[in-house]
């Protein structure tokens, strides 16, 4: 049993100076390799945090949202609707929501706008919002009203706290009254509701109901508003595949160049360990501490870094690729969410090639007669 | 103490086909424990083969090889009667490999990029002994070749005698009991060969058994020599006198 560990140990030692005889070219294999589980680690990192985010988004949402369309368009919803529908069987509540998109000229920024019980001259804003404008709590905000007379004064009660802050850095949230000031928005009319149900099984009929007595009305179902995040996720998701395969396929040009690659001197060296008593098994530990201690460290190096990069520097190489949708370009902070499933895989995909196709090459080396480097 | 029998030995290669060859054709020999043994014959006439046969590198074709007074670790006790060592599977014949026979090669086999003393434990590290143990010993080994100032340098550094004894040294660090050298001065000057004749005559007073192939008259007219044993085309023509 010692005797088995120290066989071990000894091997490894021995392949860290055998590594560190071809320094540059050892070094130089360590940084492709980091750099590749940098970038995968990196993206799996992202969409994690980003899959968060969406959930978090999701979790808020009402059951169903109801819309009103007016030529195949959305267009604004009559207080009475509201009414009507909360009448319907299986509705507990009905909430008409005032929201919408500012478009702040100063800056050149899209800001949301969204309405809560809150006094009339005070907001809440987003963190994007906040350094868009470079105002913070107890500031004043001057937004610019539709009736392009009275600009609208409005003191910042809080800057939202970075939950999310993807949906949120853009928000501005205000009274009604403000709201309505602002966009000069038409009393009576909602920008769409936001439906509670008893049972949530029921929201495709109660969905058919509401359409029977309004044809106008577009329901919207949680279920397919999951749909639309995860298919934005998802398209990105897959754009973000394609690079993952590319970088997956290229670490395998690499692995396989790399075990093609096994020079004279490599098996001139395992033929003098042969005959100086090295049996096959103990050449091929020695070629496994090789890979592996390449391998493991490029990997940890890799994850961590790409750690770093996403969760503490917020992804700066991914930002122009995956967040087009706003002018407003929130600076995240995204919170950690690790999938070890994701990691494990990744650490599969990575450490497990390289090593074997270092080993590989060399079993065939590794099978000489010990007599062979008598004859050299 | 160490005996090497070998009966009827044959090996051939390219068993089977048209070019099959007969290296070394029914070979008998014992091999004296404590003594030099020179084997000696033109190229090609089967000494290197006939060595990596002994030293179990490689399985003869038919007859059989005993060796007598070692002691493997899978061993509960010393056989008295030898060991058959022909037929060993391929795990114990490594271990008594690795225990019995250093090995000093003709091309000294030294790994480049690393240290003397690296190169030294080279055979000690798979066998799992503790770090310490051997690194201890090659210190001394390195010491009794005065090599010891070149312990950490790389050995592309070191001079053709040096390297000689780097390569003696790595056949001791497992403290073998016989010492197997195939053409050990063919690159040597004369000066250095004979250096290395004294080296073998410190290892036989230590009690080592030694086997050396060589065509240099330096190594078989040496007064150290026990015995020559002179072989052509794969068989002994003279086996000398018994010592
Ligand atoms: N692996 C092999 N396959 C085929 N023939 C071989 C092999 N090894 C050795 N031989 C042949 O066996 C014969 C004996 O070779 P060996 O190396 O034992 O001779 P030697 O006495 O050591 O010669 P030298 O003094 O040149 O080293 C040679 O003719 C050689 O070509
Ligand atoms: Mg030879």
């Amino acid at each position: 049993m010692n005797r088995t560990i120290e066989r071990h140990k000894n091997i490894l030692e021995f392949s860290l100076s055998s590594l560190l005889r071809r320094k540059t070219k050892n070094a130089s294999l360590l940084a492709i390799y980091t750099l590749i589980v940098f970038a995968i680690a990196s993206l799996l990192f992202f969409l994690s945090a980003m899959k968060r985010e969406a959930l978090l988004i999701l979790k808020d949402a009402p059951d169903m949202v109801v819309q009103r369309m007016e030529a195949g368009r959305q267009d604004l919803v009559p207080l009475s609707y509201a009414k009507e529908i909360a009448a319907l069987r299986g509705v507990r509540e009905v909430k008409p929501r005032l929201w919408g998109y500012y478009y702040d000229s100063p800056s050149g920024g899209n800001l949301t706008v969204m309405t809560a019980e809150m006094p009339a001259g005070f907001i809440k804003i987003g963190s994007g919002v906040s350094r868009l404008r470079r105002a913070t709590a107890a500031d004043v905000i001057v937004l610019q009203s539709y009736d392009n007379e009275v600009p609208l004064m409005l003191e910042i009660e809080e800057v939202l706290p970075y939950e999310s802050e993807l949906a949120a850095a853009d928000l501005v949230i205000m009274s009604e009254l403000d709201f309505r000031k602002l966009f000069k928005f038409p009393q009576g009319h909602a920008t769409d509701l936001a439906l509670t149900v008893a049972n949530p099984r029921e929201l495709s009929t109660l969905a058919g109901k509401i359409v029977d007595k309004f044809p106008d009305a577009r329901p919207i179902l949680k279920s397919e508003m999951l749909r639309t995040y995860d298919s934005i996720f998802d398209w990105r998701g897959g754009m973000m595949l394609v690079m993952m395969i590319a970088a997956v396929l290229s670490f395998i040009i690499f692995a396989w160049d790399r075990a093609t690659g096994l020079s004279a001197e490599e098996r001139k060296e395992i033929g003098i360990l042969k005959s100086i008593g090295w049996e096959t098994s103990d050449v091929l530990l020695l070629k496994f501490w090789e890979g592996a201690v390449i391998s493991l460290s490029a990997f940890f190096f890799g994850v961590i870094a790409a750690y770093v990069h996403v969760y503490f520097f917020s992804a700066p190489l991914f930002q122009p690729v995956l967040k087009g949708w706003s002018v407003l370009y929130p600076q995240f902070k995204l919170v950690p969410a690790v999938d070890t499933y994701q990691l494990g895989v990744l650490f599969f995909l990575t450490v497990a090639p390289y090593t074997f196709a270092t080993i590989i090459p060399c079993w065939r080396a590794a099978t000489i007669d010990p007599d062979a480097a008598m004859r050299s | 103490m160490n005996m090497i029998s070998l009966t009827n030995i044959s090996k051939s290669f390219h068993v089977g086909k048209a070019s099959q060859f007969v290296a070394v054709n029914d070979v008998s020999l014992d091999i004296e424990p404590g003594k030099v043994t020179i084997l000696k014959g033109p190229s090609g006439s089967g000494k290197t083969t006939l060595m990596t046969l002994i030293g179990c590198m490689a399985r003869p074709t038919s007859g059989r090889i005993v060796l007598s007074g070692m002691r493997a670790a899978w061993m509960a006790s010393e056989e008295p009667a030898g060991v058959e060592i022909t037929s060993l599977p391929e795990r114990f014949l490594n271990d008594i490999r690795r225990r019995t026979f250093g090995f000093v090669f003709q091309q000294f086999n030294l790994l480049k990029g690393i240290s003397v003393l690296e190169n030294v434990m080279l055979p000690a590290y798979p066998t799992g002994e503790d770090h310490r143990e051997f690194a201890k010993r090659a210190g001394v080994l390195l010491e009794q070749f005065s090599i010891a100032r070149h312990a950490s340098s790389p050995v592309e550094w070191l001079s053709g005698g040096e390297l000689q004894r780097v390569a003696i040294a790595r056949a001791l660090i497992n403290d073998p009991s016989v010492i197997i050298a195939d053409e050990p001065t063919a690159h040597l000057d004369t000066a250095l060969s004979r250096e290395f004749m004294t080296i073998v005559g410190t290892l036989k007073k230590a009690g080592k058994t030694i086997l050396i192939a060589s065509h240099d008259p330096i190594v078989f007219d040496s007064p150290l020599a026990d015995r020559v044993v002179e072989m052509r085309d794969g068989v002994i023509t003279s086996s000398g006198p018994k010592p």
